[in-house]
């Protein structure tokens, strides 16, 4: 019993835009990394985020988002998860960001950006050092 | 290191320890060069059909003009449309199109103003924000953070006057990508045409309205995907009916599709699949092929690989005009209008003046595919919204290939070449059989259903994905040539505060209003979706009482439900 548990990661589209061709390029990714990866699908709040995230108990949640609303939807997600008591869970995003929004992001309790153009193993590589 | 020799340059050269490893992944005998190494690898489109080194007369055996390509203007129309139709259309005033759009209908309405008085725009694709794409009015809490963001922001039809107040209709063709909307966007200008004294029948429109396309990649779709569908076949039917030959009431899209990672073989195979949907059901409702015909378009991406690009929009065209004769028998040949967008997706934020570049040979490559019309993506499209500079910079693409370039002298230059024709008979024979496939799970709905498209694209943009990571694939500036430089371009920000001011218009819309007359309207839009009856007159009516977006689509949810998200 002393393998090492696998990282559970939640892929979550929040808000209303229908780009998730990053959200899933990640999902297949990382589970060929051997990770546990939940993809939520389009359209889903904070709410039904952090519902999932509690559920599915994960390790990890990656919001993509390319409408421009991330400064609103990210660190309410953040919020959220913590007053879940989900402390160690952490928060990586992804999609279209500018990134003089990453100082916010990341003052919100965002742990990471990853911009377009990132490799994947650079994401992998991240959530393996960060995960407790 | 050993010298040995290069297959391909033909000269002896020093071959590094690590590379004979990559030679045997390519199946090459030895190849250490490394530009020669990057020449091997290029073997393949990005569909993955092998390139030769070159082609000639043998790759053309039984290829034979007539059955295959036709003059321009001519079935099967593979070369494209009449050619006298290009210089007309670019050579002339060159119709300039481009999407704009943001924050309030208002100050839209002023960049409008600006683009067509100052930018030399003739066409106008109006960019939505995603509540109103979705059926969410701006003081639904599910907006909050998204009101005028990806685009303008409407509610009613009081914000459509608003945001064409002054623009002549005539003049300036506006068009939508809402695909999810359906009638009320065609309904919107129903009411603000029949206001400005247009007669039906000259009055111009064009929307999007392909739907199933966004349930296969791009995400706007309100309901599930069977009543979605008939409220899209509702605005084509109410068009055609009407005789409104202005209109273009549906673009049957794979652009999407690409974005979202397709292949030029998928796109093409699942854009012809959803066609087929569309005019079956159609059919179904006694419209007559022929008229019908003439109403539909087609649009795609043009993306970075050039000759594919220019092949598939060849190959795509005779397609479509095959089936329309053997299998919708159709008696007279109309040529198929084919549209595209540059590819976003191939645009990269770091060095994003490279982008620039890519705009303008994606361009190209719509204008040597014969396209019917293109449009450009800004160049600042992977960092943020598109900045006016971006924006403008994209339409004077169009207007110096168009103006400058010589480009529309003679129609389908390629014509003929060894190579564009073999490649053109290659993707038609590919998309076909992919096509077939979709056939025998029953036609796109059902494959929809079962999420096969939607798989099958994820799947090629994964790959795509490992390409670039492994670098396999290169892209300038992010897997080669990469520089930590910082960012030194203008980015868009949209003022919060046109949020707030659009929620406290809605909000009071809904006061000043006559509501009695709103909830009459709505209830008979209730009638026509629970009896299954076209939905355009209804909702024309709800539209013309300025009930809103929000309430005509919640009204719709409460008889069909909503779409329900495919996980993976």
């Amino acid at each position: 019993m002393n393998e090492k548990k696998r990282i559970r990661v939640l892929m979550a589209k929040p808000g209303l835009d229908g780009h998730d061709r990053g959200a899933k390029v990640l999902t297949f990714a990382l589970r060929d990394q051997g990770m546990e990866v939940i993809y939520t699908g389009l359209r889903q709040t904070p709410e039904m985020i952090v519902q999932a995230a509690v559920q599915e108990g994960v390790d990890v949640v990656g919001l993509s988002c390319l409408s421009g609303s991330h400064n609103s939807i990210f660190p309410r997600v953040v919020e959220m998860l913590r007053e879940q008591g989900l402390n160690d869970v952490i928060v990586i995003g992804g999609g279209v960001i500018p990134e003089e929004d990453y100082p916010y992001l990341k003052e919100k309790g965002v742990k990471e950006i990853f911009g377009p153009g990132t490799p994947i193993e650079k994401i992998a590589n991240f959530i393996r050092e960060n995960v407790k | 290191m050993a010298r040995m020799m290069c297959p391909v340059k033909k000269m002896e050269i020093n071959v590094p320890d690590e590379c004979p490893k990559e030679c045997m992944h390519l199946k090459m005998r030895m190849c250490a060069h490394p530009d020669t190494l990057e020449l091997i690898q290029q073997l393949v489109t990005k569909s993955g059909i092998p390139v030769k080194q070159f082609y000639g007369p043998e790759d053309l055996k039984d290829w034979d003009y007539i059955s295959r390509s036709g003059n321009p203007g001519e079935y099967p129309f593979t070369r494209g449309l009449p050619a006298a139709t290009y210089r007309v259309m670019y050579g002339g005033p060159a119709r300039t199109v481009t999407y704009a759009g943001f924050g309030t209908p208002e100050t839209t309405n002023q960049w409008y103003k600006y683009l067509i008085n100052e930018g030399g725009v003739t066409a106008l694709s109006c960019a939505l924000d995603l509540p109103t794409q979705i059926g969410y009015d701006s003081d639904n809490p599910l907006a909050l953070g998204e009101v005028g963001r990806q685009g303008v922001s409407i509610d009613s039809l009081a914000d459509v006057e608003s945001m064409l107040d002054g623009i002549p209709l005539s003049e300036t063709g506006v068009g939508s990508v809402a695909s999810g909307l359906g009638p009320i966007y065609l309904a919107w200008f129903l009411a603000l045409n029949e206001k400005r004294g247009i007669p039906l029948q000259d009055m111009g429109f064009a929307s999007q309205n392909d739907c199933l396309k966004e349930f296969i990649a791009r995400g706007t779709q309100i309901f599930p995907v069977r009543p979605q569908f008939n409220f899209t076949c509702d605005v084509v039917e109410y068009c055609v009916r009407n005789g409104m030959k202005n209109t273009r009431p549906i673009s049957i899209s794979g652009t999407h599709m690409a974005e979202a990672g397709a292949t030029a073989v998928q796109e093409m195979a699942f854009t012809l699949a959803n066609a087929v949907a569309y005019i079956e059901e159609l059919m179904d409702r006694g419209l007559d092929i022929d008229e019908l015909a003439s109403y539909l378009t087609t649009f795609f991406v043009s993306g970075m690989d050039l000759f594919e690009q220019i092949c598939k929009f060849r190959a795509f065209r005779r397609m479509w005009s095959r089936m329309m004769r053997e299998r919708f028998h159709a008696k007279v040949d109309t040529p198929p209008i084919v549209t595209a967008f540059t590819a976003g997706s191939t645009y990269t934020a770091q060095q994003p003046l490279n982008n620039i570049v890519r705009g303008t040979m994606e361009l190209l490559a719509a204008v040597l595919g014969g396209l019917g019309g293109a449009l450009t993506a800004a160049y600042d499209e992977a960092i943020a919204l598109p900045s006016a500079q971006a924006i403008t910079l994209a339409f004077r693409t169009q207007q110096i290939l168009g103006f400058e370039a010589g480009l529309f002298d003679t129609a389908d230059p390629l014509g003929g070449s060894y190579y564009v024709e073999a490649l053109t008979d290659e993707l038609e024979e590919r998309a076909t059989e992919l096509f077939d496939k979709v056939e025998a799970m029953g036609g796109a709905i059902p494959a929809i259903e079962q999420g096969f498209q939607q798989r099958e694209i994820a799947v090629s943009a994964y790959e795509k994905q490992r390409k670039i990571d492994s670098g396999e694939k290169v892209v300038v500036g992010v897997n080669k040539y990469a520089t930590d430089e910082p960012l030194t371009i203008e980015v868009r920000k949209v003022d919060p505060e046109e949020e707030r001011r659009q929620v406290e218009k809605v909000k009071k819309l809904k006061q000043e209003r006559d509501n009695e007359k709103v909830k009459v309207c709505l209830k008979q839009v209730k009638a026509a979706a629970e009896e299954g009856i076209n939905t355009v007159p209804s909702i024309l009516e709800a539209v013309k009482a300025y009930a809103t977006v929000g309430e005509i689509c919640d009204t719709l949810r409460g008889v069909w439900g909503e779409f329900k998200p495919v996980t993976l």
